[in-house]
């Protein structure tokens, strides 16, 4: 089904510029060059926000990977992202490691994680799957909770910020520049995995399993890659949100947390990149604005995703596929 | 003394059970049927316990606020969500059935928070005193202790099982609802009203979580806006644990994980702290070893 | 030893027997059709060789190998690939892409190739590329290579499909009612790709097919399959004066006449 907006339409306008080439790359400079000098311009409340926003765009695009590319509805997303922050701030307190050492531990610890859950109940239909991950990411948080090592209800604090090269990245100007790189990195990782061998294995799993079968691709094994690699999208950026607050609690974790992640790849796009990072930013910029409705915004999200489903189940961005 | 707890805990598991069955039947009916695992359905206990409260409060100037009222007020929330029931069906799931099936899942995730986040919004998410008095009375067997509460909960849900089990064999809609869920297609060519057995369907499930609900909050004392998303889960692992798609199964399953609850608290390191990531670890377990559950069939899928 | 042995496969279902002891097999390099009325069994054949069923009793060895244990995708990887009854091409995707789908089991690049590019992925992509194309030409169908799948003429749809399913590089092809829906002109262009599979590729193609003229033309050997049980196997001039197959087909109201 191709949802192409009428070529007048603002929308329509901006992916004619995104599909032609030529436009394209002068417009990537041109962003590249309105997220380096936004924080200036914004000032230091709406730097954090950026970096926010950007966190999200790391989550959504690997939880993107899950069910934008795969197909498979991952409720519990969030554990990774908490395997990811725990890892490092474990780590940091029981044996005093480099954040970039521990770093790829996190990140081991995520695919492990990916493996273990992923294994005995990716091959549940999906309705299932879907309250399995929703489970998982349940006893994550619950177990992050109740543990002593995890710190309990309150959490891990004191976790030291990254040294690179003689540069400390402490201040919350530090920690929007990285999150610019990581967001950067993981458009490009999406962008390559999506046009590969594994990238199409994913689209041909989603659409119809069993003629997938058919042409020799092992569905169980191609579903399990694509949520380890979510669930290492997921840690890299829980270690890095680990490093940037220097202190996390279950709380972080939760329901609420996945499922946030999961409207913003819902309401954007699902499995279109640029989709996705649109409703990276639109739910972490939306509560901002709507910021005097208190309650009411989640709320107001909620309806937006159930509109969105009923009316325009491919998401706000236009999609070509 | 260790059978004064045994048997303390039997009751509290009973007393669980019974909530976990009620609200796992309408997850396995309305699966049966549509084969959807409603994910809003936690919500509508949530819903027909705030329900029963508002209905409560308004009529325990004449009625009082014991069981007679609590009563009255879960017959009404019955109703009314049982029609919110419908009205989802209709307005949400019916338009999705032909869509790929991640999208009926995700509308069904966003009715779910629609009706979370509206209670939310409502409560500002405090605990809200569900208002009901309902004495202390009870059965004093030797040294354990049955309160008269408990007996009526249970006996309630008992009676409410017992007239679905009715319903479904003895009357024309519940043959129907059978029928529709071995084969909806060859229903429909056999002139039965597919739609109107699905609604029928939809309105029994809703109501009788929402008689849970009504019931949760006069035993326990409050409401909140998250409790469905909790039993939501713990029902579906009922419905699981018995065989998702089977009436029986779901009363079974919602009968011992209730029980498993229960005395899983008595055992040294889990507690309560630890009782929901037991449940959910049940819940994969089975869903990973014995997907059917206890009473449900096995099958290989026709191409 | 055939290409193909299926001994004694039993296929039950809740009680029905779809497939009762049926022995059968196919040669290298030949064309064999399986035919029968509506019901018979057939499609349950195909689902049973190809691993979507597992019957409850019997044998199918494929050059060698024992296949009845074998999940799907196993099957494909050891030389079998089939088209279906009612084409399924994966929607919203491109022929090209559709196609390049039956390559997959024969590489290997994962996820490290594909974020690193590695020359040994960029090397494996154009294979894939090459081979897809090469596939949709030999079928045909290579001009219509970047168009959406679903959009094509329901004629040249089967035939991306077929090419789909040579792209796995299989040794033996299981055809699922190939001419149903097309149009005299188009079956004649079927019956020349058929034979030039075998010819030019040396793949042996098995089909299910309801047209009878067209199975006369082409079979090579024919087996025959009523509720569940081999009736009637031997070549086309034989099939056509048993009197059990005769019976069979005229004692449903739904099949179709022999054509002399």
């Amino acid at each position: 089904m191709i949802v192409r907006s009428p070529a007048t339409s603002p929308m329509g306008r901006l992916q004619a510029v995104w599909d032609d080439k030529r436009l394209r790359y002068p417009l990537v400079a041109v962003i590249f060059a309105l997220m380096a000098i936004a924080p200036h311009v914004l000032g230091p409340y709406a730097t954090v926000i950026l970096t926010n926003a950007l966190l999200y765009v790391v989550l959504c695009l690997g939880l993107n990977i899950v069910v934008g590319y795969a197909g498979l509805l991952d409720l519990g997303y969030a554990a990774f992202f908490a395997v990811g922050a725990y890892t490092i701030g474990i780590v940091h307190h029981v044996l005093g490691l480099d954040f970039w050492l521990t770093l790829p531990l996190a990140v081991l610890a995520a695919a492990a994680a990916g493996i273990i859950i992923g294994s005995p109940t990716l091959r549940l239909r999906s309705d299932y799957l879907a309250i399995v991950t929703l489970g998982f990411g349940e006893i994550v948080r619950l177990s992050a909770r109740n543990l002593q090592i995890t710190g309990g209800a309150s959490g891990i604090s004191g976790i030291e910020q990254p040294w690179l090269f003689g540069w400390h990245i402490s201040s919350p100007l530090d920690f929007y520049y990285v999150f610019c790189v990581l967001a950067v990195f993981a458009v490009i990782a999406s962008l390559r995995l999506a046009d590969s061998r594994l990238g199409r294995a994913w689209l041909y799993v989603r659409h119809d399993e069993d003629a997938a079968e058919a042409m020799g691709i092992d569905r169980v094994k191609v579903k399990l890659a694509a949520y380890v690699t979510g669930a290492i999208f997921g840690a890299i950026g829980g270690a890095f949100f680990a490093v940037n607050l220097s202190a996390i609690s279950p709380e972080s974790f939760s329901f609420r947390q996945s499922v946030l992640v999961l409207m913003a790849v819902v309401l954007g796009g699902m499995g279109k990149i640029p989709g996705v990072i649109l409703g990276a930013f639109i739910v972490i910029l939306g509560p901002e604005l709507l910021r005097d409705l208190g309650d009411m915004r989640l709320l107001v999200f909620a309806v937006g995703l159930l509109l969105i489903m009923l009316f325009r189940p491919s998401g706000i961005w236009p999609r070509s596929r | 003394m260790i059978w004064t707890i045994l048997t303390q805990q039997l009751i509290n598991g009973i007393v669980l059970g019974s909530f976990y069955a009620l609200v796992a039947l309408g997850y396995t009916m309305v699966f049966g049927v549509v084969k959807l695992l409603n994910f809003a359905h936690g919500e509508l206990y949530m819903v027909g316990g705030f329900a029963g409260f508002l209905v409560l409060s308004v009529i325990s100037g004449t009625v009082g606020m014991g069981w007679p009222a609590v009563a009255i007020s879960m017959l009404l929330a019955m109703i009314g969500v049982g029609f919110l029931g419908v009205i989802i069906e209709r307005v949400a799931y019916a338009p999705m059935l032909a869509a790929p099936r991640l999208s009926i899942l995700i509308t069904a995730l966003a009715v779910s928070l629609v009706l979370q986040n509206g209670a939310l919004a409502l409560t500002r998410g405090q605990y809200v005193p569900f208002g009901a008095a309902l004495g202390f009375g009870g059965l004093n067997l030797g040294p354990i202790f049955i309160s008269n509460n408990q007996m009526i909960l249970v006996g309630t849900a008992a009676l409410l099982m017992v007239g679905l089990e009715l319903f479904v064999s003895r009357t024309q809609y519940g043959r129907a609802m059978r029928a529709v869920s071995v084969d909806k297609d060859m229903c429909a060519l056999m002139g039965i009203n597919v739609n109107r057995v699905i609604a029928v369907t939809f309105f029994l499930g809703s109501g009788l979580a929402a008689a849970a609900g009504t019931m949760a909050g006069a035993y326990y004392g409050s409401l909140w806006y998250f409790m469905g998303f909790l039993i939501g889960l713990k029902a579906f692992t009922a419905a699981v644990i018995g065989g998702i798609g089977s009436i029986p199964g779901a009363m079974l399953g919602g009968l011992i994980l209730g029980l498993l609850e229960s005395f899983g608290t008595l055992v040294p390191g889990v507690g309560s702290a630890w009782k929901d990531v037991f449940s959910f670890s049940v819940l994969i377990l089975v869903l990973v070893f014995k997907p059917t559950g206890l009473l449900g069939k096995s099958e290989q899928e026709r191409m | 030893m055939a290409l193909l042995e299926l001994e004694n496969i039993t296929l039950r279902f809740a009680g029905n027997t779809v497939l009762d002891g049926v022995t059968f097999s196919v040669e290298a390099r030949s064309i064999v059709s399986l035919i029968g009325p509506n019901g018979a069994g057939k499609t349950s054949l195909f689902n049973s060789i190809t691993g979507f069923y597992k019957p409850q009793a019997g044998a199918i060895s494929f050059d060698g190998l024992q296949t009845l244990r074998l999940k799907p995708h196993q099957v494909t990887a050891a030389g079998i690939a089939r088209t279906f009854q009612n084409v399924r091409l994966f929607r919203d995707m491109t022929v090209l892409e559709n196609v390049m789908s039956g390559m997959h089991c024969r590489t290997k690049a994962g996820a490290i190739g594909a974020l690193l590019r590695l020359p040994s992925q960029r090397r494996e992509e154009a294979l894939i590329h090459e081979t897809a194309a090469e596939c949709l030409d030999f079928c045909g169908v290579l001009e219509d290579r970047s168009r959406i799948a679903t959009t094509l003429a329901y004629g040249h749809q089967r035939r991306v499909e077929i090419a789909r399913a040579l792209a796995t590089q299989p040794r033996l092809l299981l055809l699922d009612e190939p001419a149903a829906g097309l149009t005299a002109g188009e079956k004649e262009d079927l019956i020349a790709l058929i034979g030039r599979i075998r010819d030019e590729r040396g793949i042996s193609v098995l089909l299910i097919e309801h047209d009878t003229g067209l199975v006369m033309r082409i079979s090579e050997r024919i087996s025959v399959l009523d509720h569940g049980v081999l009736i009637a196997e031997g070549k086309p001039k034989e099939i056509q004066a048993n009197p059990k197959v005769i019976e069979a087909y005229l004692g449903q109201d739904d099949g179709g006449e022999l054509e002399l």
